[in-house]
């Protein structure tokens, strides 16, 4: 079986929204509307603040709240964990953007353009069967569908991978198969540790994000660097055990 | 619409998905509660009608709503999972049904009035258990909810029942809204308690608001007015005991889904960890 999830390591992540950016222009989506996006977060109080970057967007959960809820089922979830959507089907009733914990849907109920009157490129990629129905992420299904049939392997050859993975200029991102154990998200998991958004509502995001390495050895503290305060040890470069719970 | 990792008010559902649980739940708990009440003949038809009319405008509302109306009919499309879909059954049921046993009850040809009352009830647990399933809002997706929705739709009918006294006379009618009013006004408590500290401020600030006029307005008030349309035996207090019951009901419902649909935001469970990491050696 196939797993595609994705992980975003937000140790990488600086914030600069390239993956919005190349996810708008890759899904023409309309103004106001981002499927991927990165929320900035400061946390803590002056003068111990942390600023955390954070992409969000449609987690393809396991046990989605969206593909419950449709009354049309035109959100469906594949086999291989994909929440795609059927504009065609949809009435836009919004059941599933208010029952998305992720906040991941968008219900767009006219059309819109940067400057008002649509330019060439906006003409060009306007969809009026996304106009009043809900959309999302979809993982760029379309991609990794194309991709596969051409022998590709998503995560791996650009061509077949989300376009916000390939756009992320840090290697923030990272897509792949979560039931392969050698796939590069299942390692990522396996050496870091990481969580999922709101897991206690049990949805299973097939989104995780990764915050820390692996937890070190209980092995004799490394010595500190030279310069270093006295007191101090610093914990790299040792003998790091993988975790895959997430666990703090 | 927010892009912070704080909770925001949905928008998605305004005054109009409001309206179809106000006017849906108080017609569905008024067909309920005639049936309940055994009237019979022509102020039985027209309260089963009035009834009708109300979940009729309440489905108005939620169509007005959809952004593609002229494919309404897709959301018969997924009864195995969706409770949008099973309220649309039931309403799709109850219509029909609930006019033939209006006609009935006015030509006294049949009794078919229980099964209206059934089917009102699906109606009502179904939209109630909708509400519910919208796991994105807070205090919606808790379970309590739905006890908390079928008790107000039901208090709404039997409000509504009360108002219209004077046109069937049925002694239940002062009963059914004291029970229910207190079953509201419990369940409210057990609610806004299983809430606690899981409110965004201004979702807590619009609930509670919504609370005094759901305890006060709507249970306090007409407690008082039936003891006193019993004393002085003044069926307006009584009529205006039920509308306040109904109209208290009707306000809770607009602010739990205009005002108080927060989402519960973006949580960062652990901060990342940058760079070399110092410890105590």
């Amino acid at each position: 079986m196939t797993r595609w999830a994705m992980v975003a390591d937000l140790r990488r992540c600086v914030g600069c929204q390239t993956c919005t950016a190349s996810c708008k222009v890759t899904n023409a989506t309309p103004v106001g509307v981002q499927w991927r996006r990165v929320l900035d977060q400061e946390i803590g109080e002056y003068p111990d603040v942390k600023r955390a970057f954070i992409p969000v967007g449609c987690q393809h959960c396991d046990d989605p709240p969206c593909v419950q809820s449709c009354p049309t089922t035109a959100t469906r979830k594949r086999a291989d964990g994909i929440v795609t959507m059927d504009y065609d089907l949809c009435i836009g009733c919004a059941y599933c953007a208010v029952s998305c914990p992720y906040q991941a849907r968008y219900r767009t109920l006219r059309a819109s353009f940067a400057y008002g009157e649509p330019i060439d490129s906006e003409a060009m990629t306007h969809r009026a069967e996304r106009l009043a129905v809900a959309t999302k992420c979809t993982f760029c299904v379309e991609r990794i569908d194309d991709g596969l049939a051409q022998g590709l392997k998503p995560g791996v050859d650009p061509e077949a991978t989300p376009a916000c993975v390939n756009a992320c200029i840090a290697k923030a991102m990272t897509f792949g198969d979560l039931d392969d154990p050698a796939s590069n998200v299942s390692k990522l998991l396996a050496e870091n540790r990481h969580f999922r958004m709101h897991e206690e509502l049990g949805t299973g995001p097939g989104f995780f994000y990764l915050w820390d390495a692996g937890v070190l050895d209980p092995s004799p503290p490394l010595p500190p660097p030279p310069g270093s305060s006295p007191g101090h040890a610093l914990e790299g470069e040792g003998k790091w055990s993988a975790l895959r719970g997430g666990q703090a | 619409m927010s892009f912070g990792p704080n909770p925001w008010q949905q928008t998605q559902w305004d005054w109009r998905a409001a309206g179809n649980f106000i006017g849906g739940g108080a017609g569905s708990g008024l067909v309920m509660i005639t049936a309940l009440s055994g009237v019979q003949g022509a102020a039985a038809a027209a309260l089963l009608l009035a009834g009708l009319a109300l979940v009729g405008l309440g489905l108005a509302c939620v169509w007005a709503e959809l952004g593609r109306p002229l494919r309404a009919m897709n959301v018969f499309i997924n009864p195995r999972t969706s409770w949008m879909t099973r309220e649309s059954i039931a309403a799709s049921l109850l219509m029909p049904v609930g006019a033939a046993a209006a006609y009935f009850a006015w030509t006294g040809a049949a009794n078919i009035v229980w099964l209206a009352g059934l089917l009102a009830l699906a109606f009502i647990y179904c939209q109630s258990r909708m509400l519910q399933g919208a796991r994105g809002i807070v205090a919606w997706r808790e379970p309590l909810s739905v006890q908390l929705l079928l008790a107000t739709s039901l208090a709404e009918g039997a409000g509504l029942f009360l108002l219209a006294m004077p046109w069937h006379g049925s002694p239940l009618a002062a009963l059914l809204v004291i029970v229910l009013v207190l079953a509201r006004a419990g369940i409210w408590f057990l609610y806004r308690q299983r809430l606690a500290g899981r409110l965004a401020a201004r979702a807590k600030t619009a609930l509670d608001g919504a609370g005094r006029v759901l305890l006060v307005g709507g249970t306090l008030l007409p407690l008082l007015l039936v003891a006193a349309s019993y004393a002085v035996a003044g069926p307006v207090l009584a009529a205006l005991a039920g509308l306040l019951a109904a109209l208290a009901g009707s306000t809770m419902k607009f602010v739990l889904v205009t005002r108080a649909g927060f989402n519960q935001g973006f949580a960062l469970e652990q901060v990342p960890v940058r760079g070399a990491r110092w410890t105590a050696g």
